[in-house]
């Protein structure tokens, strides 16, 4: 392989060049935020997905917690990319927000929008609200810093009991809210962002463009319903603790 | 004959960038409703000239919605409120008697204002410059039938090269983004088999000058689909965003 | 005379452009740089002129009026463009294209220049293809084609309803790529207002900045004027409304010979006028024709009545009735007179009876509404927004409306007018359409005129100034700017009490009355009575607010309706000469018993220039013989 020959003459530009002039490019930094958005959007969905299993019972839900305590120094790789992702969204987002509030130094006296929606334009602050919401969720079930007394819940095969303290977590009303209110928020995030990322990364093309766009709000939508389902079944008391 | 209109405008007046601007208001009686919006403004100034007033400055030329030369934020949206539609084929049967009007300029940090509702788009300009051609000197083409396009390219292409650069995108992005007028240019040149040696090249050349020229990020707001007088579609604006990270990887791991 | 040689080259026909560009002189690459020229305009003309030049090394300076070169009025051609390619495999050639365009101008074209022109058109179609014009296909992806008025062959290349604006934009975008690697300098928001001559040669002009007021002048060795026609000497007319007549007219105050003014092309179909506040009309393409049936009601009762109420047999479908073999696809002159007998007969429709059915029924029923749709549906909707109608359902109302000018600044062979130095192209010169330009072919001619004319032409005048140059300290330049100046100071003072507009609107209304689709001595005496009256109240009771330090809209238009006034005389006076009707001239006195125009080869054979000897109505007419060497001149029959 030969670098040296650029066809479109940029002999100057080396590979790391061209990767700190895409950062440093709108479309680039969209990319950047689509990418790390659909990680998280991968992790959202995984995590939704092994969180329902409390609904099949304590045995299930707390062998796939011991499993991935088990995973060790991998737990950490992926908790790793997870934070830089999250970290790189968070960074690249505030600086094109930056970005756009510059590029449109005076105001209209009217506007009348025609096209984007409520949580388009609450990217932003959705986001923001999210983060503290991220936040207090690991604060409160990760490192368990709110309730230390958690650590010491087992079950019956001496597994950590997490089906227990999920549910017993949840029946505080005032945690419920503000995860609902969380759960809420990343869903409305999603309902642009989903299809946001697929614009993004060109992977729109006007034969599947609509129905996209329609299916992404349906898409959080059901990411709400499961995230919302366990506190909702907590604190009615569906779903019962065991310790 | 047609119906005619009594409305209220209140005008966006500012004698040049260095001056602050402000509303004005003056009143549009007896318009007809078949005449344009512009044919609107024309009567109101023809009864400022008859009071010495200076007439409202705004950017026209074809009045036939191709030049892209009129402009003008009318009640919040660029263009006003009739779809694909520009300010100069918007009639004013669509307003009712007794209507208040608001008319702006396009707000957008890279089209300075330079009077009343008239801005500069010389960056537009500066972002064709940047890439948004073919190099074929004349004399040296071959026969027109030479390279067989699909109709459907051809078609695609046509769609983006629709665009009349009127900047009505950015001026209805909240964010001031130019990505719907820069996608229909990369676009239709990136459809044609004319277009691909300068391929990456263009793209790469005409998004960084876009930077540069300081429009905004797109959020996929959609805005500038919706008053696109050329009704581009922004499934464009992926395709832009496709064209550009594939540019950037020629650019960055080239092969050859 | 002396003074018009038109410098057409010697042997047959064929051979001319070969051996002209032969015997052309050639300035030597190193040595282009050091060669600055004004291109004044960014049409089809200018943008190609300037990239050409841009191309070839030349240092270009282009200007325009509009904040953007890509927005000259060719944007807003819609039809197509003609080229003798063939593609259809119906008959066309280039001597074929050239007998068209020749017959379609009345016989009041140069053979040679026509000629030239059909030559070049093939390779036009190559170029703008190459630059990335989507030319409309069809399904095996080749270039597709329509038929346009005055054709029996199909050879219009057309990219939608949008023809004009996609070759405009690929022109614009080589202009830009020379821009870019510096080679041309663009002026956009900048308007000539007068040519400055130095020693008999045309040397720079005088501009002035829109936005920021200034005054100033530019240098070249040559200028090179492609400001598009003078339609809008009408007011209403389907140009844009910054179409102006500034440039040639001033160039032509400066010695350069107006050639044929009178000769101003009425477009068939347009939207009819709608009332007093109208500000521009808009042209309904012509390729609507070969769909679209043209009627009026064949009695007059029933005008009033809605169409879908007239029977099938009360209809006068009169252009298939008067020209079977042409039909709905006559030429632009003869269809709009045509429509101007019915509406004269009383048989016309709309609110003020001056309209005429264009019916899409027929088609609708024979092709389906989705093939209608796809051919001409961006008219079919912009026809809805100006009238609120719906042409699939009711048959659209047109009325004929100025659209073209033959006219225009004299130029030879070389495309350069009598005043050494003065280049002159696209619709601001004179050369190819004689009294009718035919559908489709002004496109063409702008791009033949910068792209593969005036490249080959222009060193034959170059090579003549090397070491000539001038800068604009010369007294001439000090002197032109002093006199823009005190006009622009002049027109700012007068402050009087009617708008430049309402000038504008009585010179137009005087002039479609008395000089438009058809003339009259007595019409014409009568106008060349009126404007001068018109112009001197101007002078005396306009009113331009504002500055002229600034962006000042009204002192634009108050500089270009003043030459207007001036323009609009001659034109008249041009009309009163040509005793003979031709193209898109018809002089009532000179018809045949149907209506038909009635040229007289014996004594207007001819290019009328004229001269400006200060008063337009002193205006001397100098007379360039035309010489059929090749076409035989006949009765223009479309029968
Ligand atoms: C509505 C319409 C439809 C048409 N359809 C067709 C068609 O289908 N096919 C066809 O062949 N022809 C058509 N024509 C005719 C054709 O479009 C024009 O004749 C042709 O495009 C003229 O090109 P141009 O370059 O000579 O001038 P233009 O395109 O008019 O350009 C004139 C240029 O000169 C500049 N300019 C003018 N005055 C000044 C000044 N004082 N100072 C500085 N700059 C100045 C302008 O800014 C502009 O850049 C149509 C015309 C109209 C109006
Ligand atoms: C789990 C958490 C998150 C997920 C799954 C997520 C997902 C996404 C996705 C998919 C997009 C669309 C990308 C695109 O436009 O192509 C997006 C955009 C965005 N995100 Fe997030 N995000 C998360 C957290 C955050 C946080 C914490 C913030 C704020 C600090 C944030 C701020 C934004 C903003 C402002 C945008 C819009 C950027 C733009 O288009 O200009 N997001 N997000
Ligand atoms: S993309 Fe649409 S809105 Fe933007 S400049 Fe082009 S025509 Fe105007
Ligand atoms: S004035 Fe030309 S598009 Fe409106």
């Amino acid at each position: 392989m030969c670098f040296s020959v650029r066809p479109y003459g940029r002999p100057d530009v080396t590979t790391v060049k061209a990767i700190i002039s895409f950062y440093q490019s709108s479309i680039g930094k969209k990319w950047i935020v689509a990418l790390t958005g659909l990680v998280l959007v991968g992790f959202v969905t995984g995590h939704m997905i092994g969180n329902l299993q409390i609904f099949l019972g304590q045995e299930p839900i707390n062998k796939y917690a011991t499993f991935l305590q088990g995973l060790g120094e991998l737990l950490w790789v992926i908790r790793g990319v997870l934070f830089a992702c999250l970290g790189l969204h968070i960074v690249t987002t505030v600086l094109l927000t930056i970005q756009n509030a510059a590029a449109t130094p005076q105001k209209y006296a009217v506007t009348k929008s025609q096209a984007a929606t409520i949580a388009a334009k609450t990217m932003a602050i959705s986001g923001t609200i999210i983060l503290a919401f991220l936040i207090f969720h690991l604060l409160h079930f990760t490192a368990q810093t709110i309730h230390p007394e958690w650590q010491g819940w087992h079950d019956a095969e001496g597994r950590h009991d997490v089906y227990s303290l999920v549910i017993v977590g949840f029946q505080n009303p005032l945690a419920t809210g503000f995860y609902l209110l969380g759960v809420f928020l990343l869903c409305m995030h999603l309902s642009h962002g989903i299809q946001s990322f697929i614009q993004t990364l060109g992977l729109r093309s006007r034969k599947i463009a609509d129905p996209l766009t329609t299916a992404s709000p349906y898409l959080a939508g059901l990411l709400f319903l499961g995230y919302a389902a366990i506190p909702v079944a907590s604190i009615l008391g569906i779903l019962k603790p065991l310790h | 004959m047609s119906d005619t209109l009594n409305l209220t405008l209140k005008v966006w007046r500012q004698k040049n960038a260095g001056t602050p601007g402000k509303f004005v208001e003056y009143p549009a009686k007896n318009i007809p409703t078949d005449c344009s919006f512009l044919e609107m403004l024309d009567i109101v100034n023809e009864t400022l000239v008859q009071q010495n007033i200076e007439p409202i400055a705004f950017d026209h030329d074809c009045r036939e919605g191709i030049c892209g030369m009129c402009s003008l934020v009318i009640n919040g949206v660029a263009h006003g409120p009739e779809r694909a539609t520009t300010t100069c084929q918007l009639h004013m049967r669509h307003f009712k008697d007794g209507d208040t009007i608001y008319v702006e300029p396009w707000r957008v940090g890279a089209f300075p204002l330079i009077k009343d509702l008239i801005v500069d788009r010389s960056s537009y300009d500066r972002i064709q410059q940047a890439g948004g051609f073919i190099t074929a000197r004349a004399g040296s083409a071959p026969d027109a039938n030479s390279v067989p396009i699909p109709k459907q390219n051809a078609d695609s292409a046509m769609d983006a090269a629709a665009c009349i650069g009127c900047g009505a995108c950015a001026a209805a992005c909240p964010n001031s983004s130019a990505m719907l007028f820069v996608a229909a240019k990369v676009s239709h040149l990136a459809l044609l088999p004319q277009g691909q040696p300068e391929r990456t090249r263009r793209a790469l050349k005409m998004v960084t000058t876009m930077d540069k020229e300081g429009f905004g990020n797109c959020t996929n707001y959609y805005e500038c689909e919706a008053v696109c007088p050329a009704e581009i579609k922004s499934s464009f604006i992926s395709m832009l965003n496709r064209e550009y990270a594939f540019a950037a990887v020629r650019d960055g791991v080239s092969v050859i | 005379m002396a003074t018009l040689d038109s410098k057409i080259p010697s042997g047959p026909l064929e051979k001319k452009w070969e051996k002209h560009k032969f015997d052309s002189k050639l300035v030597n690459p190193a040595n282009r740089r050091k060669y600055t020229i004004i291109v004044v305009g960014s049409g089809l003309a200018g943008a190609s002129a300037a990239a050409s030049l841009g191309e070839m090394g030349y240092n270009v300076k282009c200007f325009c009026y509009q904040d953007s070169p890509r927005r000259a009025h060719s944007i807003a051609a819609q039809g197509g463009i003609n080229a003798a390619k063939n593609y259809q495999n119906d008959g066309d050639s280039v001597q074929r294209l050239f007998y068209d365009t020749i017959k379609g101008g009345d016989f009041r074209a140069r053979e040679a220049n026509v000629y030239r022109l059909a030559e070049v058109s093939s390779s036009i179609i190559d170029q703008c293809t190459a630059l990335g014009v989507p030319f409309a296909r069809e399904y095996g992806g080749l270039l597709a084609n329509r038929s346009f008025g005055g054709a029996q062959v199909s050879r219009t290349f057309y990219a939608r309803g949008q023809t004009g604006q996609q070759l405009l934009i690929g022109a614009y975008s080589g202009l830009c790529a020379q821009i870019a690697a510096g080679t041309v300098t663009m002026f956009p928001r900048t308007e000539m207002l007068d040519l400055v001559v130095v020693d008999g040669h045309a040397k720079g002009i005088v501009v002035r900045d829109m936005v920021t007021g200034k005054i100033e002048a530019h240098a070249g060795d040559t200028v090179i004027l492609a400001t598009g026609g003078y339609g809008n000497v009408f007011y209403l007319s389907t140009n844009a409304k910054g179409c102006n007549v500034t440039a040639t007219w001033r160039a032509h105050k400066k010695g350069a010979f107006f050639a044929n003014p009178c000769y101003t092309q009425i477009h068939p179909t347009c939207i009819p006028v709608h009332g007093d506040f109208q500000s521009k009309l808009t042209l309904m393409s012509e390729s609507l024709r070969n769909d679209g049936r043209v009627w009026v009601p064949k009695k007059k009762e029933d005008c009033g009545k809605p169409p879908g109420e007239i029977a099938e047999e009360d209809r006068d479908y009169y252009l298939e009735r008067k020209y079977p073999s042409f039909g709905n696809l006559a030429p632009r002159d003869i269809s709009s007179r045509a429509a101007k007998q019915v509406c004269d007969e009383g048989r016309g429709i709309g609110s003020t009876k001056l309209g005429v059915y264009l019916d899409f029924s027929a088609a609708i029923k024979r092709l389906g509404e989705n093939v209608i749709r796809e051919r001409y549906g961006n008219l079919f909707d912009m026809y809805h927004k100006i009238t609120g109608e719906d042409a699939y359902k009711v048959p659209m109302r047109i009325f004929p409306a100025v659209h073209y000018t033959m006219g225009g600044l004299w130029v030879d062979y070389n495309l350069m007018s009598n005043l050494p130095g003065l280049h002159v192209l696209g619709e601001a010169n004179f050369s190819d359409h004689g009294a009718n330009r035919l559908g489709a072919s002004a496109l063409m001619q702008g791009l033949a005129d910068g792209y593969f004319v005036l490249p080959y032409t222009i060193s034959n005048y170059l090579v003549t100034q090397a070491g000539k140059k001038v800068g604009t300290d010369h007294p001439e330049f000090v002197k032109a700017i002093e006199e823009v100046k005190a006009r622009t100071e002049k027109l700012l003072s007068i402050k009087g009490k009617r708008s430049v507009d309402s000038f504008h609107r009585e010179l137009g209304l005087l002039l479609w009355d008395k000089c438009g689709m058809g003339r009259t001595e007595a019409s014409l005496k009568d106008a060349l009575a009126k404007i001068p009256k018109i112009r001197e109240e101007f002078w005396t009771n306009v009113n331009v607010l504002g500055d002229g330090n600034d962006l000042n809209q009204s002192l634009e238009m108050a500089g270009r309706v003043a030459d207007f006034l001036e323009f609009g005389e001659l034109m008249c006076l041009d009309a009163l000469e040509r005793r003979e009707s031709c193209g898109g001239h018809f002089r009532e006195e000179f018809q045949f018993e149907d209506g038909e125009a009635k040229r007289d080869d014996e004594h207007f054979a001819h290019v009328a220039a004229w001269e400006n000897v200060g008063e337009v109505a002193k205006s001397v007419r100098h007379i360039e013989p035309l010489n059929y060497e090749n076409v035989h001149l006949a009765v223009r029959s479309y029968k």
